[in-house]
């Protein structure tokens, strides 16, 4: 067999300019006046030379991408998995074509189809019915082949009755499955998907991974990026790691997770509990940091099973942002979720429709509920109403604590999911 | 596999730096039905939801029409061309410099307006600002039915150079198509021409025979008049619906289609140098 994608030497480099450390420093004013004239006098010059506009006033190179190898086979499923920052990005952008590599170069055999996102260019004033055209078109599938398809698509995404309905009016669930819908009924032979999956409807997107899988058959080439490494080692049969931009570690699946996993704990065990984030003024919703607190409520990264803990973070609302929730996720050491919550779980949801501010909101892990053992905890935002992506914000790197067990006599020798202490009752009384 | 799928890509693809796109302009046919949605999408939005849209396509240059032969015609009291009414000059001038007008403003904000589109999905991206003249097209078919209903009104009837009117379009189309590429990609760079634009339009306005007739001119401007394109187009659309009554300006014509293939080269080649980091700028 071919390779279906081989990529040599791949980099991308992009340039950040910054301000120096003098600039901070109290200055003259005529020596501000000089630094803004030759600021000005070099963004006029490189407006008519075309090169980029960069502000501050030292420039720096920044690699995304370095020296990245590999290759993938015709029919492989291979999971991209690295932290945010480490290229997972900027990689399938190149490989979607819409941006273009600095060194190295790719090779592809077959049609290739990405899905960055789910729903990309959905209109909201256009119907459900002219939305699937829409955006059909711009995955790349003729008009044809959507009309072929079109009522699959609509059984699939379960909306017949609201075909002709503006999507605004569209309820999130709805307007999800509509464009997941699409997106599942392409027929490429290299699929890129980016973690589009991430959010939504358990039930929903295993169809859809389904559907994909099963449509064309086998000899499908599948690229798929995720953080959710119980996905990846379902999904896929290959794993790469990518670390700084470069490749840290490719090879079977199981591994690439194990060796993922490992690096993101050993990282997490260094911040005792507590982590902040730098601010992005670009985020209109971010979370700024989170702590974690014991029974006496001092910060700590190691609990008693027997006392629980309180997860607290902060977040700040910059721009109203509608269908808000929050997810939390607490990951055990192999990578599986032991405990998903959402904030609508129970109403009201209070992460909806924020005031503009800082707030603080907690979360209680009961005491003796998950067994012992370390976990990290995978926070984020999200809204299915934000026309930009699901995703709002997320909090990475994550925060790691440790689940002990003290106070029974199989102590910190017992197994299992779940410390919760069992009542063994007699019967026959 | 289905034949159909013709906006995928068959054969084998390979990504390099720098590496021009060898087959950009079949590449670009592959998509055309990407364009016609696309431009499908812009129309049906703009109409949507709004009764007066359709109206707003007739009303703005009827009253523009009616203060420019106010001003022009009554006050400062500047002839017609031929024998034709003032108001029809007018009109006649008005519907290819508002085509040109919105086509232009319209491909320079395209890029910017489909963001989410440039920075997620793959196609070649000069379809945007193409795609986005199409509603600059509605609008002047709404106003040409106006200018009929004039006509009639004004029991004007045109002659057979009528027949020559779809060239003086495309003349149009391409005068807003090459400085349309070219803002619409520096645009994406450098969002001060997003302020520009407006001011160029309305400059332009005064510049081009909207409200008079390129006889008003002095002899000795002339060649400095017409290397505004609009020029050979305005009194092309004019020597086609009033007929000959000036007589066709050969060079006003011919300096116009120069500076019109100057302007589409230029934009063009700026449009594709750029074109591969538009992802990363927008």
């Amino acid at each position: 067999m071919s390779a279906a994608i081989k990529v040599e030497g791949l980099g991308k480099s992009y340039l950040v300019g910054h301000r120096s450390a003098r600039s901070g420093e109290y200055r003259s004013f005529r020596e501000e006046m000089v630094s803004q004239i030759s600021q000005w006098g070099r963004k006029t010059r490189d407006l008519f030379s075309g090169r980029q506009i960069l502000q501050g006033d030292e420039v720096e190179e920044f690699w995304a991408l370095r020296d990245v190898d590999f290759e993938i086979a015709q029919g492989e499923r291979v999971g991209i998995i690295g932290r945010n920052g480490a290229g997972k990005s900027t990689l399938l952008k190149i490989l979607s074509r819409i941006t273009e590599p600095t060194t190295g170069m790719v090779e592809m055999n077959g049609r290739v189809a990405s899905l960055l996102e789910v729903g990309t260019g959905f209109h909201p004033e256009l119907t459900g019915r002219e939305n699937i055209y829409l955006n059909g078109a711009i995955l790349g599938m003729s008009r044809k082949q959507i009309q072929r398809r079109f009522d699959e698509i609509v059984a699939f995404a379960e909306v017949e009755k609201f075909l002709d309905t503006p999507v605004k009016r569209y309820s999130s669930g709805m307007y999800v499955r509509l464009a997941f819908s699409v997106a599942a009924h392409l027929e490429p032979e290299i699929l890129v998907v980016d973690e589009v999956l991430a959010v939504g409807d358990v039930e929903f997107q295993k169809k859809c991974l389904g559907k994909m899988q099963d449509v064309s058959g086998d000899g499908r080439t599948v690229l798929f990026v995720s953080h959710n490494m119980g996905a990846i080692r379902q999904l896929c049969s290959r794993g790469i790691v990518l670390e700084g931009g470069s490749v840290a570690f490719a090879g079977n699946q199981t591994e690439a997770a194990d060796y993922y996993l490992r690096s993101s704990m050993s990282d997490a065990e260094g911040r005792k509990g507590a982590i902040r984030y730098e601010e992005d003024p670009e985020k209109p919703l971010q979370i700024v940091g989170i702590q974690l607190l014991d029974g006496k409520g001092a910060t700590n990264d190691t609990f008693d099973c027997d006392a629980g803990l309180r997860i607290v973070f902060e977040c700040v609302s910059r721009r109203p942002t509608p269908g808000v929730y929050g997810y939390l996720a607490l990951i055990n050491q192999e990578g599986v979720i032991a405990w998903e919550s959402d904030s609508l779980d129970l109403p009201p949801n209070r992460l909806d429709n924020l005031a503009a501010g800082r707030h603080r909101f907690s979360i209680d892990i009961p005491p003796r509920s998950l067994g012992r053992g370390k976990y990290t905890l995978s926070l984020s935002f999200a809204s299915r109403q934000s026309f930009t992506g699901f995703i709002l914000d997320e909090a990475e790197p994550p925060l790691g604590f440790t689940l002990v067990e003290s106070g029974t006599l199989r102590g910190d020798r017992r197994n299992g999911f779940f410390s919760t202490l069992l009542e063994w009752r007699q019967e026959n009384g | 596999m289905e034949s159909d799928t013709c906006n995928l890509r068959t054969e084998s693809l390979i990504i390099r730096p720098g590496l021009s796109e060898k087959h950009y302009w079949r590449d670009l046919w592959n998509y055309r039905e990407l364009f016609l949605v696309l431009a499908w999408r812009d129309v049906a939005v703009r109409y949507k939801q709004t009764v007066v849209g359709l109206a707003w396509a007739v009303l703005q240059p009827l009253t523009t029409m009616a203060v420019f032969v106010v001003v022009f015609g009554r006050l400062a009291k500047f002839p017609s061309e031929g024998d034709a009414p003032y108001a029809l000059m007018v009109l006649a001038g008005m519907l290819p410099w508002q085509f040109f007008a919105s086509s232009l403003t319209g491909a320079s904000n395209s890029l910017i307006g489909n963001a989410n589109l440039v920075s997620k999905v793959y196609f070649p991206r000069l379809i945007v600002p193409a795609s986005s003249v199409v509603v600059a097209f509605i609008d002047f078919l709404f106003g040409f039915v106006l200018l009929l209903a004039m006509m009639a009104y004004y029991r004007y009837l045109p002659g057979w150079q009528a027949l020559t009117l779809p060239f003086f379009l495309l003349m149009a189309f391409l005068a807003s198509l090459g400085p349309g590429l070219w803002l619409s990609s520096l645009n994406v760079k450098y969002r001060d021409f997003r302020y520009v634009i407006p001011f160029l339009v309305q400059f332009g306005l005064y510049v081009s025979p909207v409200g008079f007739s390129s006889s008003v001119v002095p002899e000795k401007w002339r060649f400095l008049y017409s290397l505004n394109p609009m020029v050979g187009v305005i009194e092309g659309f004019r020597w086609a619906l009033l007929g000959g009554g000036s007589g066709f300006h050969w060079q006003g014509f011919l300096t116009a289609w120069a500076v019109i293939l100057l302007f589409l080269w230029l934009g063009v080649r700026q449009f594709r140098k750029m074109e591969k980091s538009f992802a990363d700028l927008i």
